[in-house]
């Protein structure tokens, strides 16, 4: 039968397929076991002064898509990305928050001060530990939220280009879904 | 003494080995930091990731050791801390992972393969051998097989 004489180049074939996409993926992306979930309980200071930074209450908007950026100022590839941040924050119905992580307020805010701060508030996540509960394995990374559901989790650095091939129609296509 | 050198070289090295995962703050209760132990080694360090939260001296795992520690204290079971977890990293933070519908290529395939490959063996083992098919000489090999014949005579 000419068919079973082709059955090993059927298989190598299968196998090639299997690698091409395997060596598609990006394993050291964990993904948050908290996408489609509702956002931790927290509570964290700020990073001058007393009273509350950031907690839950201020993720849970009906106006707006909130983002949640965590960063730090020995981050490198947080510098990367704070012109992206600079762009999202200025978005229309998008109110972005920071979580700095295991950094300094000192050192946060003077990071802020030369960079430009784009959050609307920030929490000081001095031990890591709020971090753990969002699921978060490393800074920077970034998380999309609507009526308190945390909708998409970007890991590394948002690059420019990924601003309006990725999130700008993730942000829209979330804004469109309650209007209809 | 020169040869005592090596030996003592790698004792030296498995000694630092043993260090790793070794925190200041281990549980006082034997009984507790063996359990805590057992469960550090199967959760898997998400920074460094092909190692377990006890081999590992990333800053994640350190806390995460820490929260083992700190839930084995307040009384929570196993499963409970695994689920904490799970709730957070997905099953990817479990070195074993567990079978569901994702991972049943994973479980199934070892078992699938080995029972196509002991099939194939039992046929081809059970498979008579071919049978000799002979057909009478045509005239002419008659002809020159005769003429050999009489050739080595």
């Amino acid at each position: 039968m000419p068919l079973k004489r082709f059955l090993p180049l059927f298989i190598f074939a299968g196998i090639l397929i299997a690698f091409m996409i395997g060596l598609s993926l990006k394993p050291s992306e964990i993904p948050s076991g908290l996408i489609n979930k509702p956002v931790p309980d927290f509570s964290l200071p700020p990073l001058q002064g007393d009273g509350i930074g950031l907690s839950t209450a201020d993720l849970i908007d009906p106006e707006n898509i909130v983002i949640v950026n965590f960063f730090a100022s020995w981050c490198g590839p947080c510098r990367v990305e704070h012109p992206a941040l600079e762009l999202l924050g200025k978005l229309d119905g998008v109110k972005l928050h920071g979580i700095a992580y295991k950094d300094r307020p000192k050192n946060s805010l003077s990071f802020l001060k030369s960079l430009g701060n784009p959050y609307d508030k920030i929490g000081a996540d001095l031990k890591g530990r709020v971090a753990i509960d969002w699921g978060v394995t490393g800074t920077p990374e970034t998380f999309i939220i609507k009526n308190g559901i945390i909708r998409y989790q970007h890991i590394g650095p948002i690059h420019q280009m990924q601003v309006d091939d990725l999130i700008l129609p993730i942000i829209k296509n979330l804004q469109q879904e309650g209007a209809s | 003494m020169k040869f005592l050198l090596i030996p003592v070289l790698f004792m030296t090295l498995v000694l630092n080995a043993a260090a790793i995962g070794v925190d200041k703050d281990r549980l006082q209760d034997p009984a507790q930091e063996d359990r805590a132990q057992h469960i550090m080694k199967q959760l898997r360090c998400l920074v460094c990731q092909n190692q377990s939260i006890v081999e590992s001296d990333a800053e994640l795992a350190q806390d995460l050791r820490a929260i083992v520690r700190e839930q084995i204290i307040a009384g929570e079971t196993d499963a409970e801390i695994f689920k904490f977890m799970t709730a957070r990293y997905g099953d990817w933070v479990l070195l074993k992972p567990p079978f569901n519908s994702a991972t049943a290529i994973l479980w199934l395939g070892p078992i699938a393969l080995l029972l196509i490959g002991g099939f194939l063996i039992f046929r081809t083992i059970r498979q008579k051998p071919e049978q000799d098919v002979t057909r009478p000489l045509t005239a002419a090999e008659e002809k020159h097989l005769k003429k050999i014949m009489k050739d080595n005579n």
